[in-house]
């Protein structure tokens, strides 16, 4: 069976098929796909928390206040349309991380101090 | 550590060591295909579900049972978001997965084809239908697929307030007048063998569940499910002072497990291939609701549009 990949979401549009330019007869007719992010309180980072459909920015804000946070998870909404989102290919994932693996003296704990250091 | 040779062994592997498979990674086609199939039929129940509940919003007793009525219908149609989104992430679009469940191509689950006659029928939903369902995603929020798995970690943090109102309704009902404890024990007697059959059919019959199990898309069989279910209503019932409508219902002190009867095999495949008792309803609800709100929904993308041309004239100027 041949499954045609026509749209990645939650952030995983890569960039050579970026742009959301793939779009098949039969999703045109749906509204625009946008992620949410949620702050879920002061001082903490706003969070991926799922993606919904909406004609506009605050069509999608709105629907996000009804949908994610309904029991106090969020203070803060934002909206990015899915199609703005670009992310790296997980083909790549080696080649691109891997680079960090032995670089080990990145770490605090690759020093070996005197215990007189105290902590530092 | 053995030389990995292809794509499948790849995938198998990750999923073998418990890493979650996301939406660009390679998988094999049956098992998007399989996913597919599931996380839509999975989202069109939780859609169609709010039908038979819908039914007692405007008869619900008292208007905080009508609140907190309207507030668990709101919940599923949150539940079935966050699944067509994690089944979007697949590659299908909403508006196919809309007129597959439309046309009758895609399923849901059979136990929303069964009436809601009282106000008791609410109650054993929330305790039984709702108690089923958290058994079979409390497993499925360590599914393989991350945006599958994510989706059922939300959904299991709010179901639990769902099953507990349920049992809430019931168990007011079974301490009140000889009518009520009578309307209660009569919607469990109703609401238990569909609930049963929620599980799916037996082990030795399900074609899907070997290949979904070493996917680990599921991790429990349907008996092994259905019996978690027997054990935990069989004791529960006993809180209500009702009884499982089951002769056969019977503690199995050496299997340290509940024995209980044949389902009506008959029965659920007949209300599967679309003949039980409100399946013409349901579907028909859910066009008539597709159908009416296509003004609305080209309404707004007219004045989305309308909005961005205008602000483009507005910086243009």
């Amino acid at each position: 069976m041949s499954f045609q990949i026509r749209k990645f979401y939650y952030g995983d549009i890569p960039e050579d098929k970026a742009g959301g330019a793939i779009v098949s007869k039969q999703t045109a007719n749906d509204w625009p796909l946008w992620e949410i992010f949620i702050r879920s309180k002061q001082g903490l980072d706003h969070k991926h928390v799922g993606s919904l459909h909406a004609a506009d920015a605050q069509m999608a804000i709105e629907n996000a206040r009804d949908v994610y946070t309904r029991r106090m998870e969020g203070v803060s909404i934002w909206a990015v349309e899915s199609k703005h989102i670009h992310a790296s290919n997980p083909d790549e994932a080696t080649s691109l991380y891997e680079p960090a693996n032995d670089k080990i003296y990145r770490y605090p704990t690759f020093y070996d101090l005197p215990d007189e250091v105290g902590h530092m | 550590m053995s030389v990995l040779i292809n794509q499948e062994e790849l995938f198998q592997d990750r999923v073998d060591n418990e890493i979650k498979i996301e939406p660009r990674d390679w998988m094999p086609d049956a098992y998007r295909k399989t996913l597919v199939r599931q996380i839509s039929q999975h989202a069109h129940s939780e859609i169609v579900g709010m039908l038979p509940e819908g039914n007692w919003i405007s008869r619900a007793p008292s208007l905080k049972r009508k609140a907190i009525l309207l507030a668990k219908v709101q919940d599923e149609a949150g539940h079935g978001l966050y699944l067509y989104s994690a089944a979007e992430t697949l590659g299908t679009s909403r508006e196919q997965m809309i007129n597959d469940l439309h046309s009758g191509k895609a399923k849901y689950s059979s136990i929303f084809n069964y009436p809601t006659l009282t106000w008791a029928d609410i109650g054993a939903i929330g305790w039984l239908v709702d108690g089923a369902a958290i058994l079979n995603q409390v497993m499925l929020c360590r599914t393989s697929y991350g945006p599958y798995a994510r989706a059922m970690v939300r959904i299991c943090k709010e179901e639990s307030f769902h099953q507990r109102q349920g049992f809430d309704i019931l168990l007011t009902l079974s301490r009140g007048t000889p009518a009520q404890k009578e309307m209660c024990q009569d919607a469990i007697n109703r609401w238990w063998w569909p609930s049963m059959m929620m599980f799916g059919p037996r082990d030795s019959e399900s074609t899907n569940s070997d290949q979904s199990m070493k996917w680990k898309i599921k991790r429990k069989s349907n008996d092994e499910l259905r019996q978690n279910f027997v054990d935990m209503c069989a004791e529960q019932v006993k809180v209500l002072g009702m009884t499982l409508p089951d002769a056969d219902l019977k503690w199995n002190e050496a299997e340290g497990k509940y024995d209980f009867g044949e389902i009506d095999w008959d029965e659920f495949w007949n209300v599967v291939k679309g003949n039980g008792p409100c399946n013409k309803q349901r579907l028909d609800a859910r066009r008539k609701a597709w159908e009416e709100g296509e003004w609305v929904r080209e309404a707004a993308s007219a004045f989305a549009k309308k909005q961005q041309q205008k602000q483009k004239q507005d910086k243009a100027a």
